[in-house]
């Protein structure tokens, strides 16, 4: 590969990482810093990805609409199709944490699984929804016009890093301020933090909701990458799992943390793709379920031997105090 | 629809077992066990390994027990995968959560490992077998017996029915009449009061386990005959296993076999109206409507 290849191909990686990475800032919200247990990320990626497809398109016309059908083609900018996977993101988190919220850790867990799988099968039966197993194709990208097609990754690199600069900061803000000192305090102690005229219930769905938001504006960010989307990409492996070793390896309760485990597990991930072709064939076939079983067993390593991940949690609970 | 409903039975006594043991498993080890549908197709899996390798290698002839599709083979199958299972899922508890139980992890950390090992078997299923759908016997006509009333039923749902009747009870009279069945129920109901009274709580542990893998086993291996093996079967039948055991009370083992029954008569009769891959969403509204409503579950007491 000549170095323009090689340069291309790093590029398209640190996107990818950079769009994990804005879903492991949203999940360290949700059980970083609050406890929750959500293992249907997949989901908000997949509303996510939706949303922001069906807000930016425009409807489908002439020869075309009788083979694509969506439920609403808005052909927005691209700010609004973020906007726009956010705010549903928010209001399915907020309908899934009505009932489940007040329970047990465990029936988030359940109850965000299903709405994930649900919404897999809703995507994949409804053809007038969005197009069915067929899936959406050609997502408008931003500021396509000014660079060529040659070039553009170096465009969308920028976008993605500037969004997620500004999720990390937004989030470091909120942790840092009262608001932040109480999720971390229902995440230790619930009882105490109710006993100290807090709202549990409610501080939870504010976390629960604004992490589900930043997972759907990744969503969207992955979506205009593609350009294309599809209901089985957002599968649990893919969409929930991998989300959640990223955030135990490099440390849930830690912002940084959180890109960092995203970077890390992602070029492991690339990377093992490369060991694979060394492989004989025989293996090499086998090739996708083998670096998943080895992330599986990651994972069990790390909740055994360094539940903290690689940074661990920051002492600092305030900008105003030294830790 | 009375067809449905028997359909229902099928399926959802299949649900009941995998239900009991996650029912089981929450009660009395505290961990919402995401791996518990893994250990249906493992089990699935494993019987087919035993059926299609190893018995005909030491020999042992295959014939069909009069209508029923499989013959001597799966019947020594059945019971030997369901003690391997049981045993994997002991092996699990000490070498991953007792290791975490004693650093105290939370109960979450235990559930998200649980996760982990789901992936991991499905991965090692996927390595072994492959992605294709299998089936035990393949290409044997499975006709179906004609009852009154028009339904139509094969005779291995009729087994399966039996079996399913036949596992429980013997769980009911393990559960009832045995030291063991009896120390079980009671470190459900009240951990600490059973440390108390003197109760080896991590024998238990082993006991629970060792029932809840032999069942999901035997769960996954009934839908195998019923219908086909899928590396996926088992992480489908996840949300209405969960579904079936808070609707009946979360360590209510008799709550979750009506809540089995329920979700699978619920599952079948949907077929009427919508696509049957909307099973699965199904299960999952009543278990969201159930969670809105009465979230102890219909035969649970304790309250939060």
């Amino acid at each position: 590969m000549e170095l323009g290849g090689v340069i291309a191909y790093i590029v398209s990686l640190v996107i990818m990482a950079s769009i994990y990475a804005v879903f492991c800032l949203g999940l360290n919200i949700q059980w970083g810093y609050t406890g929750l247990f959500n293992i249907g990320i997949a989901g908000f990626f997949c509303i996510g990805a939706y949303t922001s497809a069906m807000v930016t398109m425009p409807m489908p016309g002439g020869v075309l609409a009788k083979y694509v059908h969506q439920l609403f083609g808005l052909n927005l900018p691209f700010v609004f199709g973020l906007l726009g996977a956010a705010l549903v993101c928010g209001l399915v988190a907020l309908i899934i944490g009505v009932p489940t919220l007040r329970l047990n850790e465990d029936y988030l867990a359940i109850a965000t699984l299903g709405i994930a799988e649900t919404f897999r099968l809703i995507f994949n039966n409804e053809r007038w929804l969005a197009n069915g197993p067929q899936g959406l194709m050609g997502l408008p990208q931003p500021l396509h016009k000014l660079i060529g097609e040659r070039h553009y990754d170096f465009v969308y690199l920028g976008i993605v890093l500037a969004v997620m600069l500004l999720i990390y900061l937004l989030i470091e803000r909120g942790i840092r301020s009262p608001w932040g000192r109480v999720l971390r305090a229902i995440r230790e102690d619930e009882i105490s933090a109710a006993a100290s005229g807090k709202n549990v219930f409610r501080f939870k769905m504010q976390s629960l909701v604004f992490g589900s938001m930043v997972m759907g504006v990744g969503g969207a960010l992955y979506a205009h990458y593609t350009k294309a989307i599809s209901p089985d990409v957002f599968t649990p492996l893919y969409g929930t799992f991998i989300i959640w070793v990223m955030l135990m390896a490099g440390g849930s309760g830690n912002n940084k943390g959180a890109i960092l485990g995203a970077y890390a597990i992602w070029g492991i991930w690339i990377g093992s793709d490369f060991l694979m072709d060394m492989l004989p064939a025989v293996i090499r076939d086998k090739g996708p379920y083998l670096r998943f079983l080895v992330v599986g067993v990651l994972l069990e390593v790390i909740l055994v031997y360094r539940p903290q991940g690689i940074l661990g949690e920051e002492k600092k609970v305030s900008k105003l105090m030294d830790s | 629809m009375v067809e449905l409903v028997v359909y229902g039975v099928v399926l959802g006594s299949v649900i009941a077992l995998g239900a009991i043991g996650i029912t089981l498993v929450y009660g009395i080890v505290r961990l919402a066990n995401f791996a518990h549908g893994e250990f249906m197709t493992a089990g699935a899996y494993l019987a087919l390994l035993v059926v299609t390798v190893v018995l005909p290698w030491l020999g042992v002839p295959d014939g069909t027990f009069g209508p029923l599709s499989f013959g001597v083979r799966m019947l020594v199958a059945f019971p030997l995968c369901m003690g391997v299972v049981a045993g994997m899922a002991v092996l699990i508890d000490r070498l991953l959560y007792r290791k975490l139980r004693l650093k105290n992890s939370g109960p979450v950390i235990l559930a998200m490992a649980s996760l982990g090992i789901s992936f991991i078997i499905r991965m090692l299923i996927l390595i072994i077998w492959g992605a294709d759908y299998r089936f035990y016997r393949p290409g044997v006509l499975r006709p179906a017996m004609d009852l009154p009333l028009g339904i139509k039923i094969r005779p291995d749902q009729v087994f399966i029915i039996a079996t399913v009747l036949v596992l429980v009870v013997l769980l009911h009279l393990f559960l009832q009449k045995t030291r063991m069945g009896k120390a079980m129920r009671a470190t459900a109901d009240n951990t600490e009061l059973a440390l108390i009274s003197g109760i080896d709580t991590e024998a238990i542990v082993m006991w629970t386990w060792g029932i809840g893998g032999g069942l999901a086993a035997a769960a996954g291996i009934l839908y195998g005959i019923d219908v086909q093996l899928h590396p996926g079967m088992g992480w489908n039948f996840l949300i209405p296993l969960f579904a079936a055991a808070i609707l009946g009370g979360i360590g209510n083992m008799y709550g979750a076999l009506v809540g089995g029954l329920v979700i699978g008569i619920a599952e079948q009769v949907s077929t009427a109206w919508l696509t049957p891959t909307y099973k699965l969403a199904v299960a999952f509204m009543i278990m969201i409507l159930i969670l809105f409503v009465r979230p102890q579950g219909i035969f649970g007491e304790r309250s939060r």
